[in-house]
């Protein structure tokens, strides 16, 4: 059984049909790359999965249950389920250090003394032991995406969901973030990217999907995908891309 | 490459230099003019002599003042005990008006009419209503005092504006914390409290301030139900002395606290400006 699966999602704002029928499974320990052109859908895509968005129609399911119904409480399955944004979106008026425990302290009711040392394992495992007690405006964007990555990983999720976390960042720093992601893989994490970064998904990727106005035109291993594109939309978006 | 000259300046820092140097001659010049009409031209006024003696009095002033200072200490206990209950109500309804709990509704709609009642009435008719009407119950001792009806009434009146102030930096900040939050499995309570609000307080510091300047000035307005503040004081010394002038003392020792305050809120809001731009 998929991780995760989705069946038909159907995901409208007003008329605009942002999510248009998209059947997709990420299996245990897969890392599924997400590409399109800007307004195809896939940040949508996994707002929806983390229950950020209601989807119209379709299901979502997370070991095979369904997490879409609607009426379900989302926060314990928000839990099972992080997620890291473009614009880190770190809480500005905590140290890093208390960003990231946070969310352990008031869902898993655990004290700081009882987090610390774990935290202090997370920081050191991706190279920020000396940023602990930095804000995050005093905090590089990359060492600052670092962070949120930290914080999502803090509440021992099941699945992680990255929407672009390295376009906002000056290309010399994009690097130390992708390889956050690589240690991620390496340890079994199960990972769903959003990204423009076509190397990285050619190179990493178990898996990708190629999203047009809502819908999966075309999905694959990357080589495949990549090297032999059978889907005209394909062609033209990677012939654009990879220029 | 500057270049550096002699005195050790660049170029553009001598010109800027002979810049700032004429632009504080003009403005010295111009306030030198200004000043020199208004000495010169309001005692040509032909009622100059009356109001100075009636307004401007120095003897009246110098025997009135102490006690005027010490009338303004009930001024400053009132605003005292006033300002933390206007804190705590202005951020309940904030939160009431904010909430999306249906179970909640009646609170949300009695929160929206309070803030429009309450911003929509003159609050010296707010104050009169409460600080008249409620005692006029006929209630015991020491339920029937002024300070406590009059205190309220500006509690419930700067409450109204105090929660429309939290409510604008509440929505200041941007749906994406919001989001981080939900997805770190946070319920709404713990978000808002943890993560929206201290960031909403945090920016709207500065125009609390301002609230709370003018809070301090509309406790005069409690004169007109009983309590003999500095207002009150200094009109019991006008029918006594005959003479104005404690109502510009009264008007310097509030001038004493609140310019400072202003200026202080000013530089507060400059300063955040400053780091968000
Ligand atoms: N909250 C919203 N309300 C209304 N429309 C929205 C909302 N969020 C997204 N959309 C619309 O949904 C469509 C897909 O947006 P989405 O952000 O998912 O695209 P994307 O593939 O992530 O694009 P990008 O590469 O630019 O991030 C767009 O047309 C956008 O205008
Ligand atoms: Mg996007």
């Amino acid at each position: 059984m998929a991780k995760i699966t989705l069946k038909a999602v159907e995901k409208r704002f007003g008329d605009n049909t942002v999510c248009d029928g998209i059947n997709l499974e990420v299996e245990e320990g897969q890392m599924v790359c997400l590409i399109g052109a800007s307004g195809a859908g896939k940040s949508t895509l996994l707002r929806c999965v983390n229950l950020l968005e209601a989807i119209e129609d379709g299901e979502i399911l997370l070991d095979g249950e369904d997490i879409s119904l609607p009426g379900l409480d989302p926060q314990p399955v928000r839990r099972r389920i992080g997620m890291v944004f473009q614009s880190y979106n770190l809480f500005p008026h905590m140290t890093a250090a208390e960003n990231v425990m946070l969310a352990p302290r008031r869902v898993y009711k655990k004290s700081r003394a009882a987090l610390r040392p774990e935290i202090t394992e997370l920081f050191t495992r991706f190279g920020l032991a000396d940023r602990m007690n930095h804000y995050p405006d005093q905090l590089s964007g990359g060492q600052q995406q670092r962070v949120a990555i930290v914080r999502a990983l803090a509440m021992k999720p099941e699945v992680m969901l990255f929407d672009e976390i390295t376009s906002a960042l000056d290309p010399q720093l994009v690097g130390e973030v992708l390889d956050v992601l690589c240690l991620l893989k390496d340890s079994g994490m199960t990972m769903v990217l959003a990204t423009h970064e076509m190397g990285f998904a050619r190179e990493a990727a178990d898996k990708v999907c190629f999203l047009k106005d809502g819908k999966v035109v075309e999905e694959g291993a990357p080589s495949a995908l990549f090297d032999a594109p059978h889907h005209p939309d394909t062609q033209a978006f990677l012939a654009r891309a990879l220029k | 490459m500057t270049k550096i000259n002699a005195a050790g300046k660049t170029r553009r820092q001598i010109y800027e230099d002979r810049l700032r140097r004429r632009s504080m001659l003009v403005a010295g010049g111009s306030t030198l003019v200004v000043f020199l009409a208004v000495v010169i031209l309001v005692p040509m006024a032909p009622g100059w002599d009356r109001v100075k003696a009636s307004f401007f009095n120095w003897e009246v002033f110098a025997k009135t003042f102490p006690k005027l200072l010490e009338a303004f200490k009930l001024d400053v206990a009132i605003f005292l005990w006033s300002a933390p209950a206007i804190v705590l109500l202005g951020l309940l309804v904030a939160l009431a008006r904010d909430t999306r709990n249906p179970a909640l509704f009646p609170l949300r709609i009695l929160g929206a009419a309070y803030t429009d009642i309450f911003r929509g009435v003159p609050v010296v008719l707010t104050v009169y209503l409460i600080g008249f009407g409620v005692p006029g119950l006929g209630l015991p001792r020491p339920w029937n005092s002024p300070y406590i009806w009059g205190s309220l009434a500006l509690i419930l009146t700067y409450s109204a504006y105090v929660a429309e102030i939290f409510r604008s930096g509440i929505e200041s900040v941007h749906k994406s914390q919001r989001a981080a939050a939900a997805s770190l499995g946070l319920s709404d309570t713990d978000s808002m409290r943890f993560v929206i609000l201290p960031q909403a307080i945090r920016r709207v510091v500065p125009a609390q301030m301002n609230m709370f300047i003018a809070l301090q000035k509309d406790v005069a307005l409690l004169s007109f139900i009983g309590p003999v503040e500095i207002f009150r004081q200094a009109g019991v010394y006008k029918s006594l002395l005959a003479n104005f002038t404690p109502y510009v003392g009264a008007a310097v020792i509030f001038l004493a606290v609140t310019i400072p305050a202003t200026r202080y809120a000013d530089y507060l809001i400059a300063r955040q400006n400053r780091e968000r731009s």
